[in-house]
């Protein structure tokens, strides 16, 4: 299973940098968001997938799962929200006032 | 008593000061306060003459970073007081002639705190037995020099002096900075003291010889030694008083210091001799042709004291062959060189103190330093013209002034390199007293050309700028003192001789332990027999007057081949390469496309990441401990692989931004599948509300275009991001194949008894980390300000707009 994760992981992170690295602002956005998605199944990942049951106390179990990853996963997920609403609303108001969502044309070049 | 850490400290604090004295006591020239500052420090360091004299010494350790081996440790021995009563009495005097010669209108407040910062800075030098000390003293000086040479930094020429002076003497610092560490790497010790005692066992390292290069490049560079000696002349840019203090009488003076203080550590060495008198006499040859040409006084001077500089120098290096030879009576005679040296060292800094006051003087009185405008200033300026004279002639090498007591002592101990024999250089030894009896006929060339094209001759008043007076008495004071000590260092020099010279040869020659034998009597006349030296003077007398009248006849020998080879343009050649080179290079890689610096990070992180791996073959593989795959999780990771690489290729927005919802709520199933049900909670609100914002968004942003960019870039970003999907992968596994930490997550299972919460996710956020998630806390509210002002945010009626 964590292999089989771990894959799923490296196709994540592939097709994060890919759209990075492309010029238009919305795929970059959408790239940022799918890199937090990667990493937050990485952290799973590392912890151990599956060792016992759900870090609740009163479950009564013998073993529990990693909970540490999980606290910092919950972070995680809680800051690249805030990161990707903030970039989604520059974007958003980057191509108000400019009329442009090319990251290349932004900067003012106009081709290659 | 004055102690001599109060001594460094004590300019620097009144550098704080100064700024507040200037503001709120305006109607008195800020200069009288500067002034009681050097005067103190001078009658504080007088009163250890005597006890210095007797053969005391004074350390004081300062514990600073005592593990890295640095601590503030003064040391004052017979060479630093010399040094020391040369700062402050050159500095008394060159701040009581600046009084009068800067206006009130200039910005004194600044002048005089770069000056004491100096003063500090040189004292720091010169006290401190601590290397590392040392060096930020060092820079130190070359700091304030570059902003006093600045001071009139509207001019052009000012800003460019300054920073040629700043770049050479930085990087001989830096060079010397190196030379202090291998020191260290040699001894393990950056005390100079301690240095000195153990270095002995370290002449065969090979790190020896490197470090004393290094710390020579340090030297030569501050002491304008050639072919470092080309930023001096533009130092010239200055007020007067600057190089008559920081140019010509001290801070040039610090590579002597450095040479005369490491000739304990280094002298022994061959290496040491060649360069240090072989780069010496160099400079004082070529710094005295030079000198001639000049039409500017002040450019006269600063080649004039370059010249001197390698005259002091190349003495050090002859007087280094004493240690070479070890402990006798015949290596003592090289003692004496040392001994001319400190002594000339001294002189020098009075006649050329008073000469460059006198330049000043005229500059200040008739608007113009060119010698070719100048003449027949004598009877207008008699004072003016005496102290002159008296500063020409001394440095001409003529009695009785001081200047000949020592040029006698320079040629005796350069023609005791005829019978010279220690480091087989026989014949050799003949080049070092011509050279310097060559050089000597330049010397008193262009010591004429001071005194009689600028006082003698045709009056011409109406190239001048301003009418020909004498001076005004208080701008007089300083170069008269200055010149009363010319005449009083020929008449007495003994005193000298036994109350600051026999302290500093017995600091550099510790080995020597009759330090009676070690400072020679001096005395103007040797008689007839067996006088060499004098009969040098005549000749250069002779030889000296003979060119200065046909001066006219050949003076277009300096349009003529070698002497048109030109250091400064080299400079100005290699700095402007330096900066259109870097430029060049850093707009290639600064291309302002944020896809290229991605690149540049994605490439570096497989280059350095991927490398190490490789390099150390950390890559294992283990699935012994994996978890069983049910079907539904392979559905799921397939769902989300193929999702994930349609985002890739979809044209619309809208599919593109729904795929990463199923990213999401997939991942949400995975947290629910791995037990962790908060996760699974936020995911999914949270997934719900990005997609919400991003279909929001989605309204007002435009459809996606085809990226219009070029194959082969999309290739390349196609093979970074394989490539980093990879590297991830592969370390990823690796981790998991080698656990090398057992998990620290038994603590938190504690967690009822620790805080009372049973939810352990829950109690780690709000319990054990509590304090992070109290910071998460503030960056999600900064976001929201963020969305909310870049939502809000709009230009007031009638303003423009932000962007515009």
């Amino acid at each position: 299973m964590e292999t089989l994760i771990t894959i799923l992981v490296g196709i994540l992170v592939t097709v994060a940098v890919y759209l990075l690295l492309s010029r238009s602002l919305i795929r970059i956005i959408v790239g940022s968001a799918v890199l937090s998605h990667a990493v937050h199944l990485l952290l799973m990942v590392m912890g151990g997938l599956k060792k016992g049951s759900a870090p609740l106390l009163d479950e009564n179990a013998t073993s529990y799962t990693d909970p540490l990853p999980q606290a910092l996963i919950l972070t995680a997920i809680v800051i690249s929200f805030a990161v990707t609403a903030f970039l989604l609303v520059l974007g958003y108001r980057t191509y108000k006032e400019t009329g442009l969502d090319d990251s290349k044309e932004l900067r003012g070049f106009t081709d290659e | 008593m004055l102690t001599i850490l109060m001594a460094i400290l004590i300019p620097f604090i009144a550098a704080i000061l100064i700024p507040f004295i200037y503001k709120f006591i305006p109607r008195i020239n800020i200069g009288w306060f500067v002034l009681v500052v050097p005067i103190l420090l001078f009658i504080g360091l007088v009163r250890y003459v005597p006890s210095v004299a007797a053969g005391e010494t004074y350390i004081k350790t300062i514990s600073w970073i005592p593990s890295a081996g640095i601590n503030f440790t003064t040391y004052l021995d017979g060479l630093s007081l010399i040094f020391g009563l040369l700062i402050t009495g050159v500095g008394s005097l060159v701040i009581l002639y600046s009084i009068y010669y800067l206006s009130d209108r200039e910005s004194l407040g600044h002048f005089y705190v770069y000056l004491l910062l100096f003063m500090g800075a040189m004292l720091g030098v010169v006290f401190s037995d601590n290397m590392m000390v040392l060096y930020v003293f060092w820079e130190l000086t070359s700091i304030s020099s570059f902003l006093l040479i600045a001071f009139w930094y509207h001019r052009k020429q000012s800003r460019y002096g300054a920073q040629k002076s700043l770049l050479i003497t930085v990087t001989g610092g830096l060079a010397m900075l190196i030379g202090f560490v291998m020191l260290y790497a040699m001894t393990g010790t950056f005390s100079i003291r301690e240095n000195i005692a153990a270095i002995g066992d370290f002449t065969n390292h090979p790190l020896f010889v490197a470090a004393l290069v290094l710390v020579l490049l340090g030297a030569f560079t501050k002491s304008a030694q050639f072919p470092f000696h080309i930023w001096l002349p533009d130092a010239m840019e200055a007020p007067t008083p600057v190089s008559a203090y920081l140019h010509s009488a001290t801070m040039v003076k610090a590579g002597i210091y450095l040479v005369a203080r490491f000739t304990t550590i280094f002298g022994g060495e061959e290496v040491w001799f060649y360069a240090v008198s072989g780069i010496g006499l160099l400079t004082l040859f070529w710094g005295s042709l030079n000198a001639i040409r000049q039409t500017d006084l002040k450019a006269l001077l600063a080649y004039s004291t370059i010249s001197q500089l390698g005259l002091v120098m190349s003495l050090f290096g002859l007087g280094s062959v004493a240690l070479n030879a070890g402990v006798s009576s015949d290596s003592i005679l090289y003692t004496q060189a040392t001994f001319a040296a400190l002594f000339h060292l001294i002189n020098h800094s009075t006649f050329k103190g008073a000469l460059f006051m006198v330049v000043g003087i005229v500059d200040h009185n008739v608007g113009t330093r060119d010698v070719r405008r100048l003449g027949g200033l004598m009877s207008l300026m008699p004072v003016t013209f005496s102290i002159a004279l008296i500063g020409s002639f001394s440095m001409a090498g003529l009695p009785p002034f001081n200047g000949f007591l020592s040029k006698e002592m320079f040629f005796e101990a350069m023609l005791m390199m005829r019978d010279f024999d220690v480091l087989s250089i026989r014949s050799l030894g003949t080049i070092f007293p011509i050279v310097a009896w060559i050089a000597s006929i330049f010397t008193f060339v262009y010591s004429m050309i001071i005194v009689f094209q600028t006082f003698f001759g045709e009056h011409q008043p109406d190239r001048l700028d301003r009418k020909a007076h004498e001076a005004s008495k208080g701008m007089l004071i300083a170069p008269s003192v200055l010149a009363v000590l010319v005449v009083g260092i020929f008449f007495f020099p003994n005193i000298i001789g036994n109350y600051l010279l026999r302290p500093a040869m017995a600091a550099i020659y510790p080995t020597f332990l009759d330090v009676d034998q070690l400072t020679p009597h001096i005395s103007a006349w040797h008689g007839l027999k067996n006088n060499m030296p004098l009969l040098m003077t005549i000749g250069v007398v002779i030889i000296g007057f003979l060119l200065y009248i046909s001066l006219h006849r050949w003076r277009s020998l300096y349009s003529v081949g070698p002497m048109l080879w030109n250091l400064d343009t080299l400079y100005n050649w290699s700095l402007k390469q330096m900066e259109s080179s870097s430029t060049a290079i850093t707009n290639y890689y600064m291309s302002g496309h944020l896809r290229d610096y991605l690149t540049y990070i994605f490439g570096f992180f497989l280059f350095a990441v991927g490398g190490s791996l490789v390099l150390l073959g950390g890559f294992s593989f283990d699935v012994s401990n994996d978890a069983p795959i049910l079907i539904n999780e392979v559905i799921l990771v397939l769902v989300m692989a193929i999702a994930a690489v349609c985002i890739v290729f979809v044209p619309s927005r809208v599919t593109a931004i729904l795929l990463n919802g199923v990213l999401g709520y997939s991942i949400a199933l995975f947290f629910v599948i791995f037990r962790a049900p908060d996760l699974a909670l936020t995911q999914i609100v949270v997934e719900t509300v990005t997609t919400a914002l991003f279909l929001l968004c989605f309204y007002f942003l435009p459809e996606l275009k085809r990226e219009k960019s070029v194959r082969s870039s999309k290739i390349l970003n196609g093979i970074i991001a394989i490539s980093a999907g990879v590297l991830v992968t592969v370390i990823a596994l690796s981790v998991q194949g080698n656990k090398l930490f057992d998990s620290i997550s038994i603590y938190f299972e504690n967690a009822y008894e620790l805080t009372g919460g049973k939810n352990i996710v829950n109690t780690i956020l709000g319990d054990f980390r509590a304090f992070d998630t109290m910071l998460e806390v503030v960056v999600l509210f900064i976001a929201g300000i963020g969305v909310y002002t870049l939502i809000k945010l709009k230009a007031r009626k009638g303003e423009r707009d932000v962007e515009d």
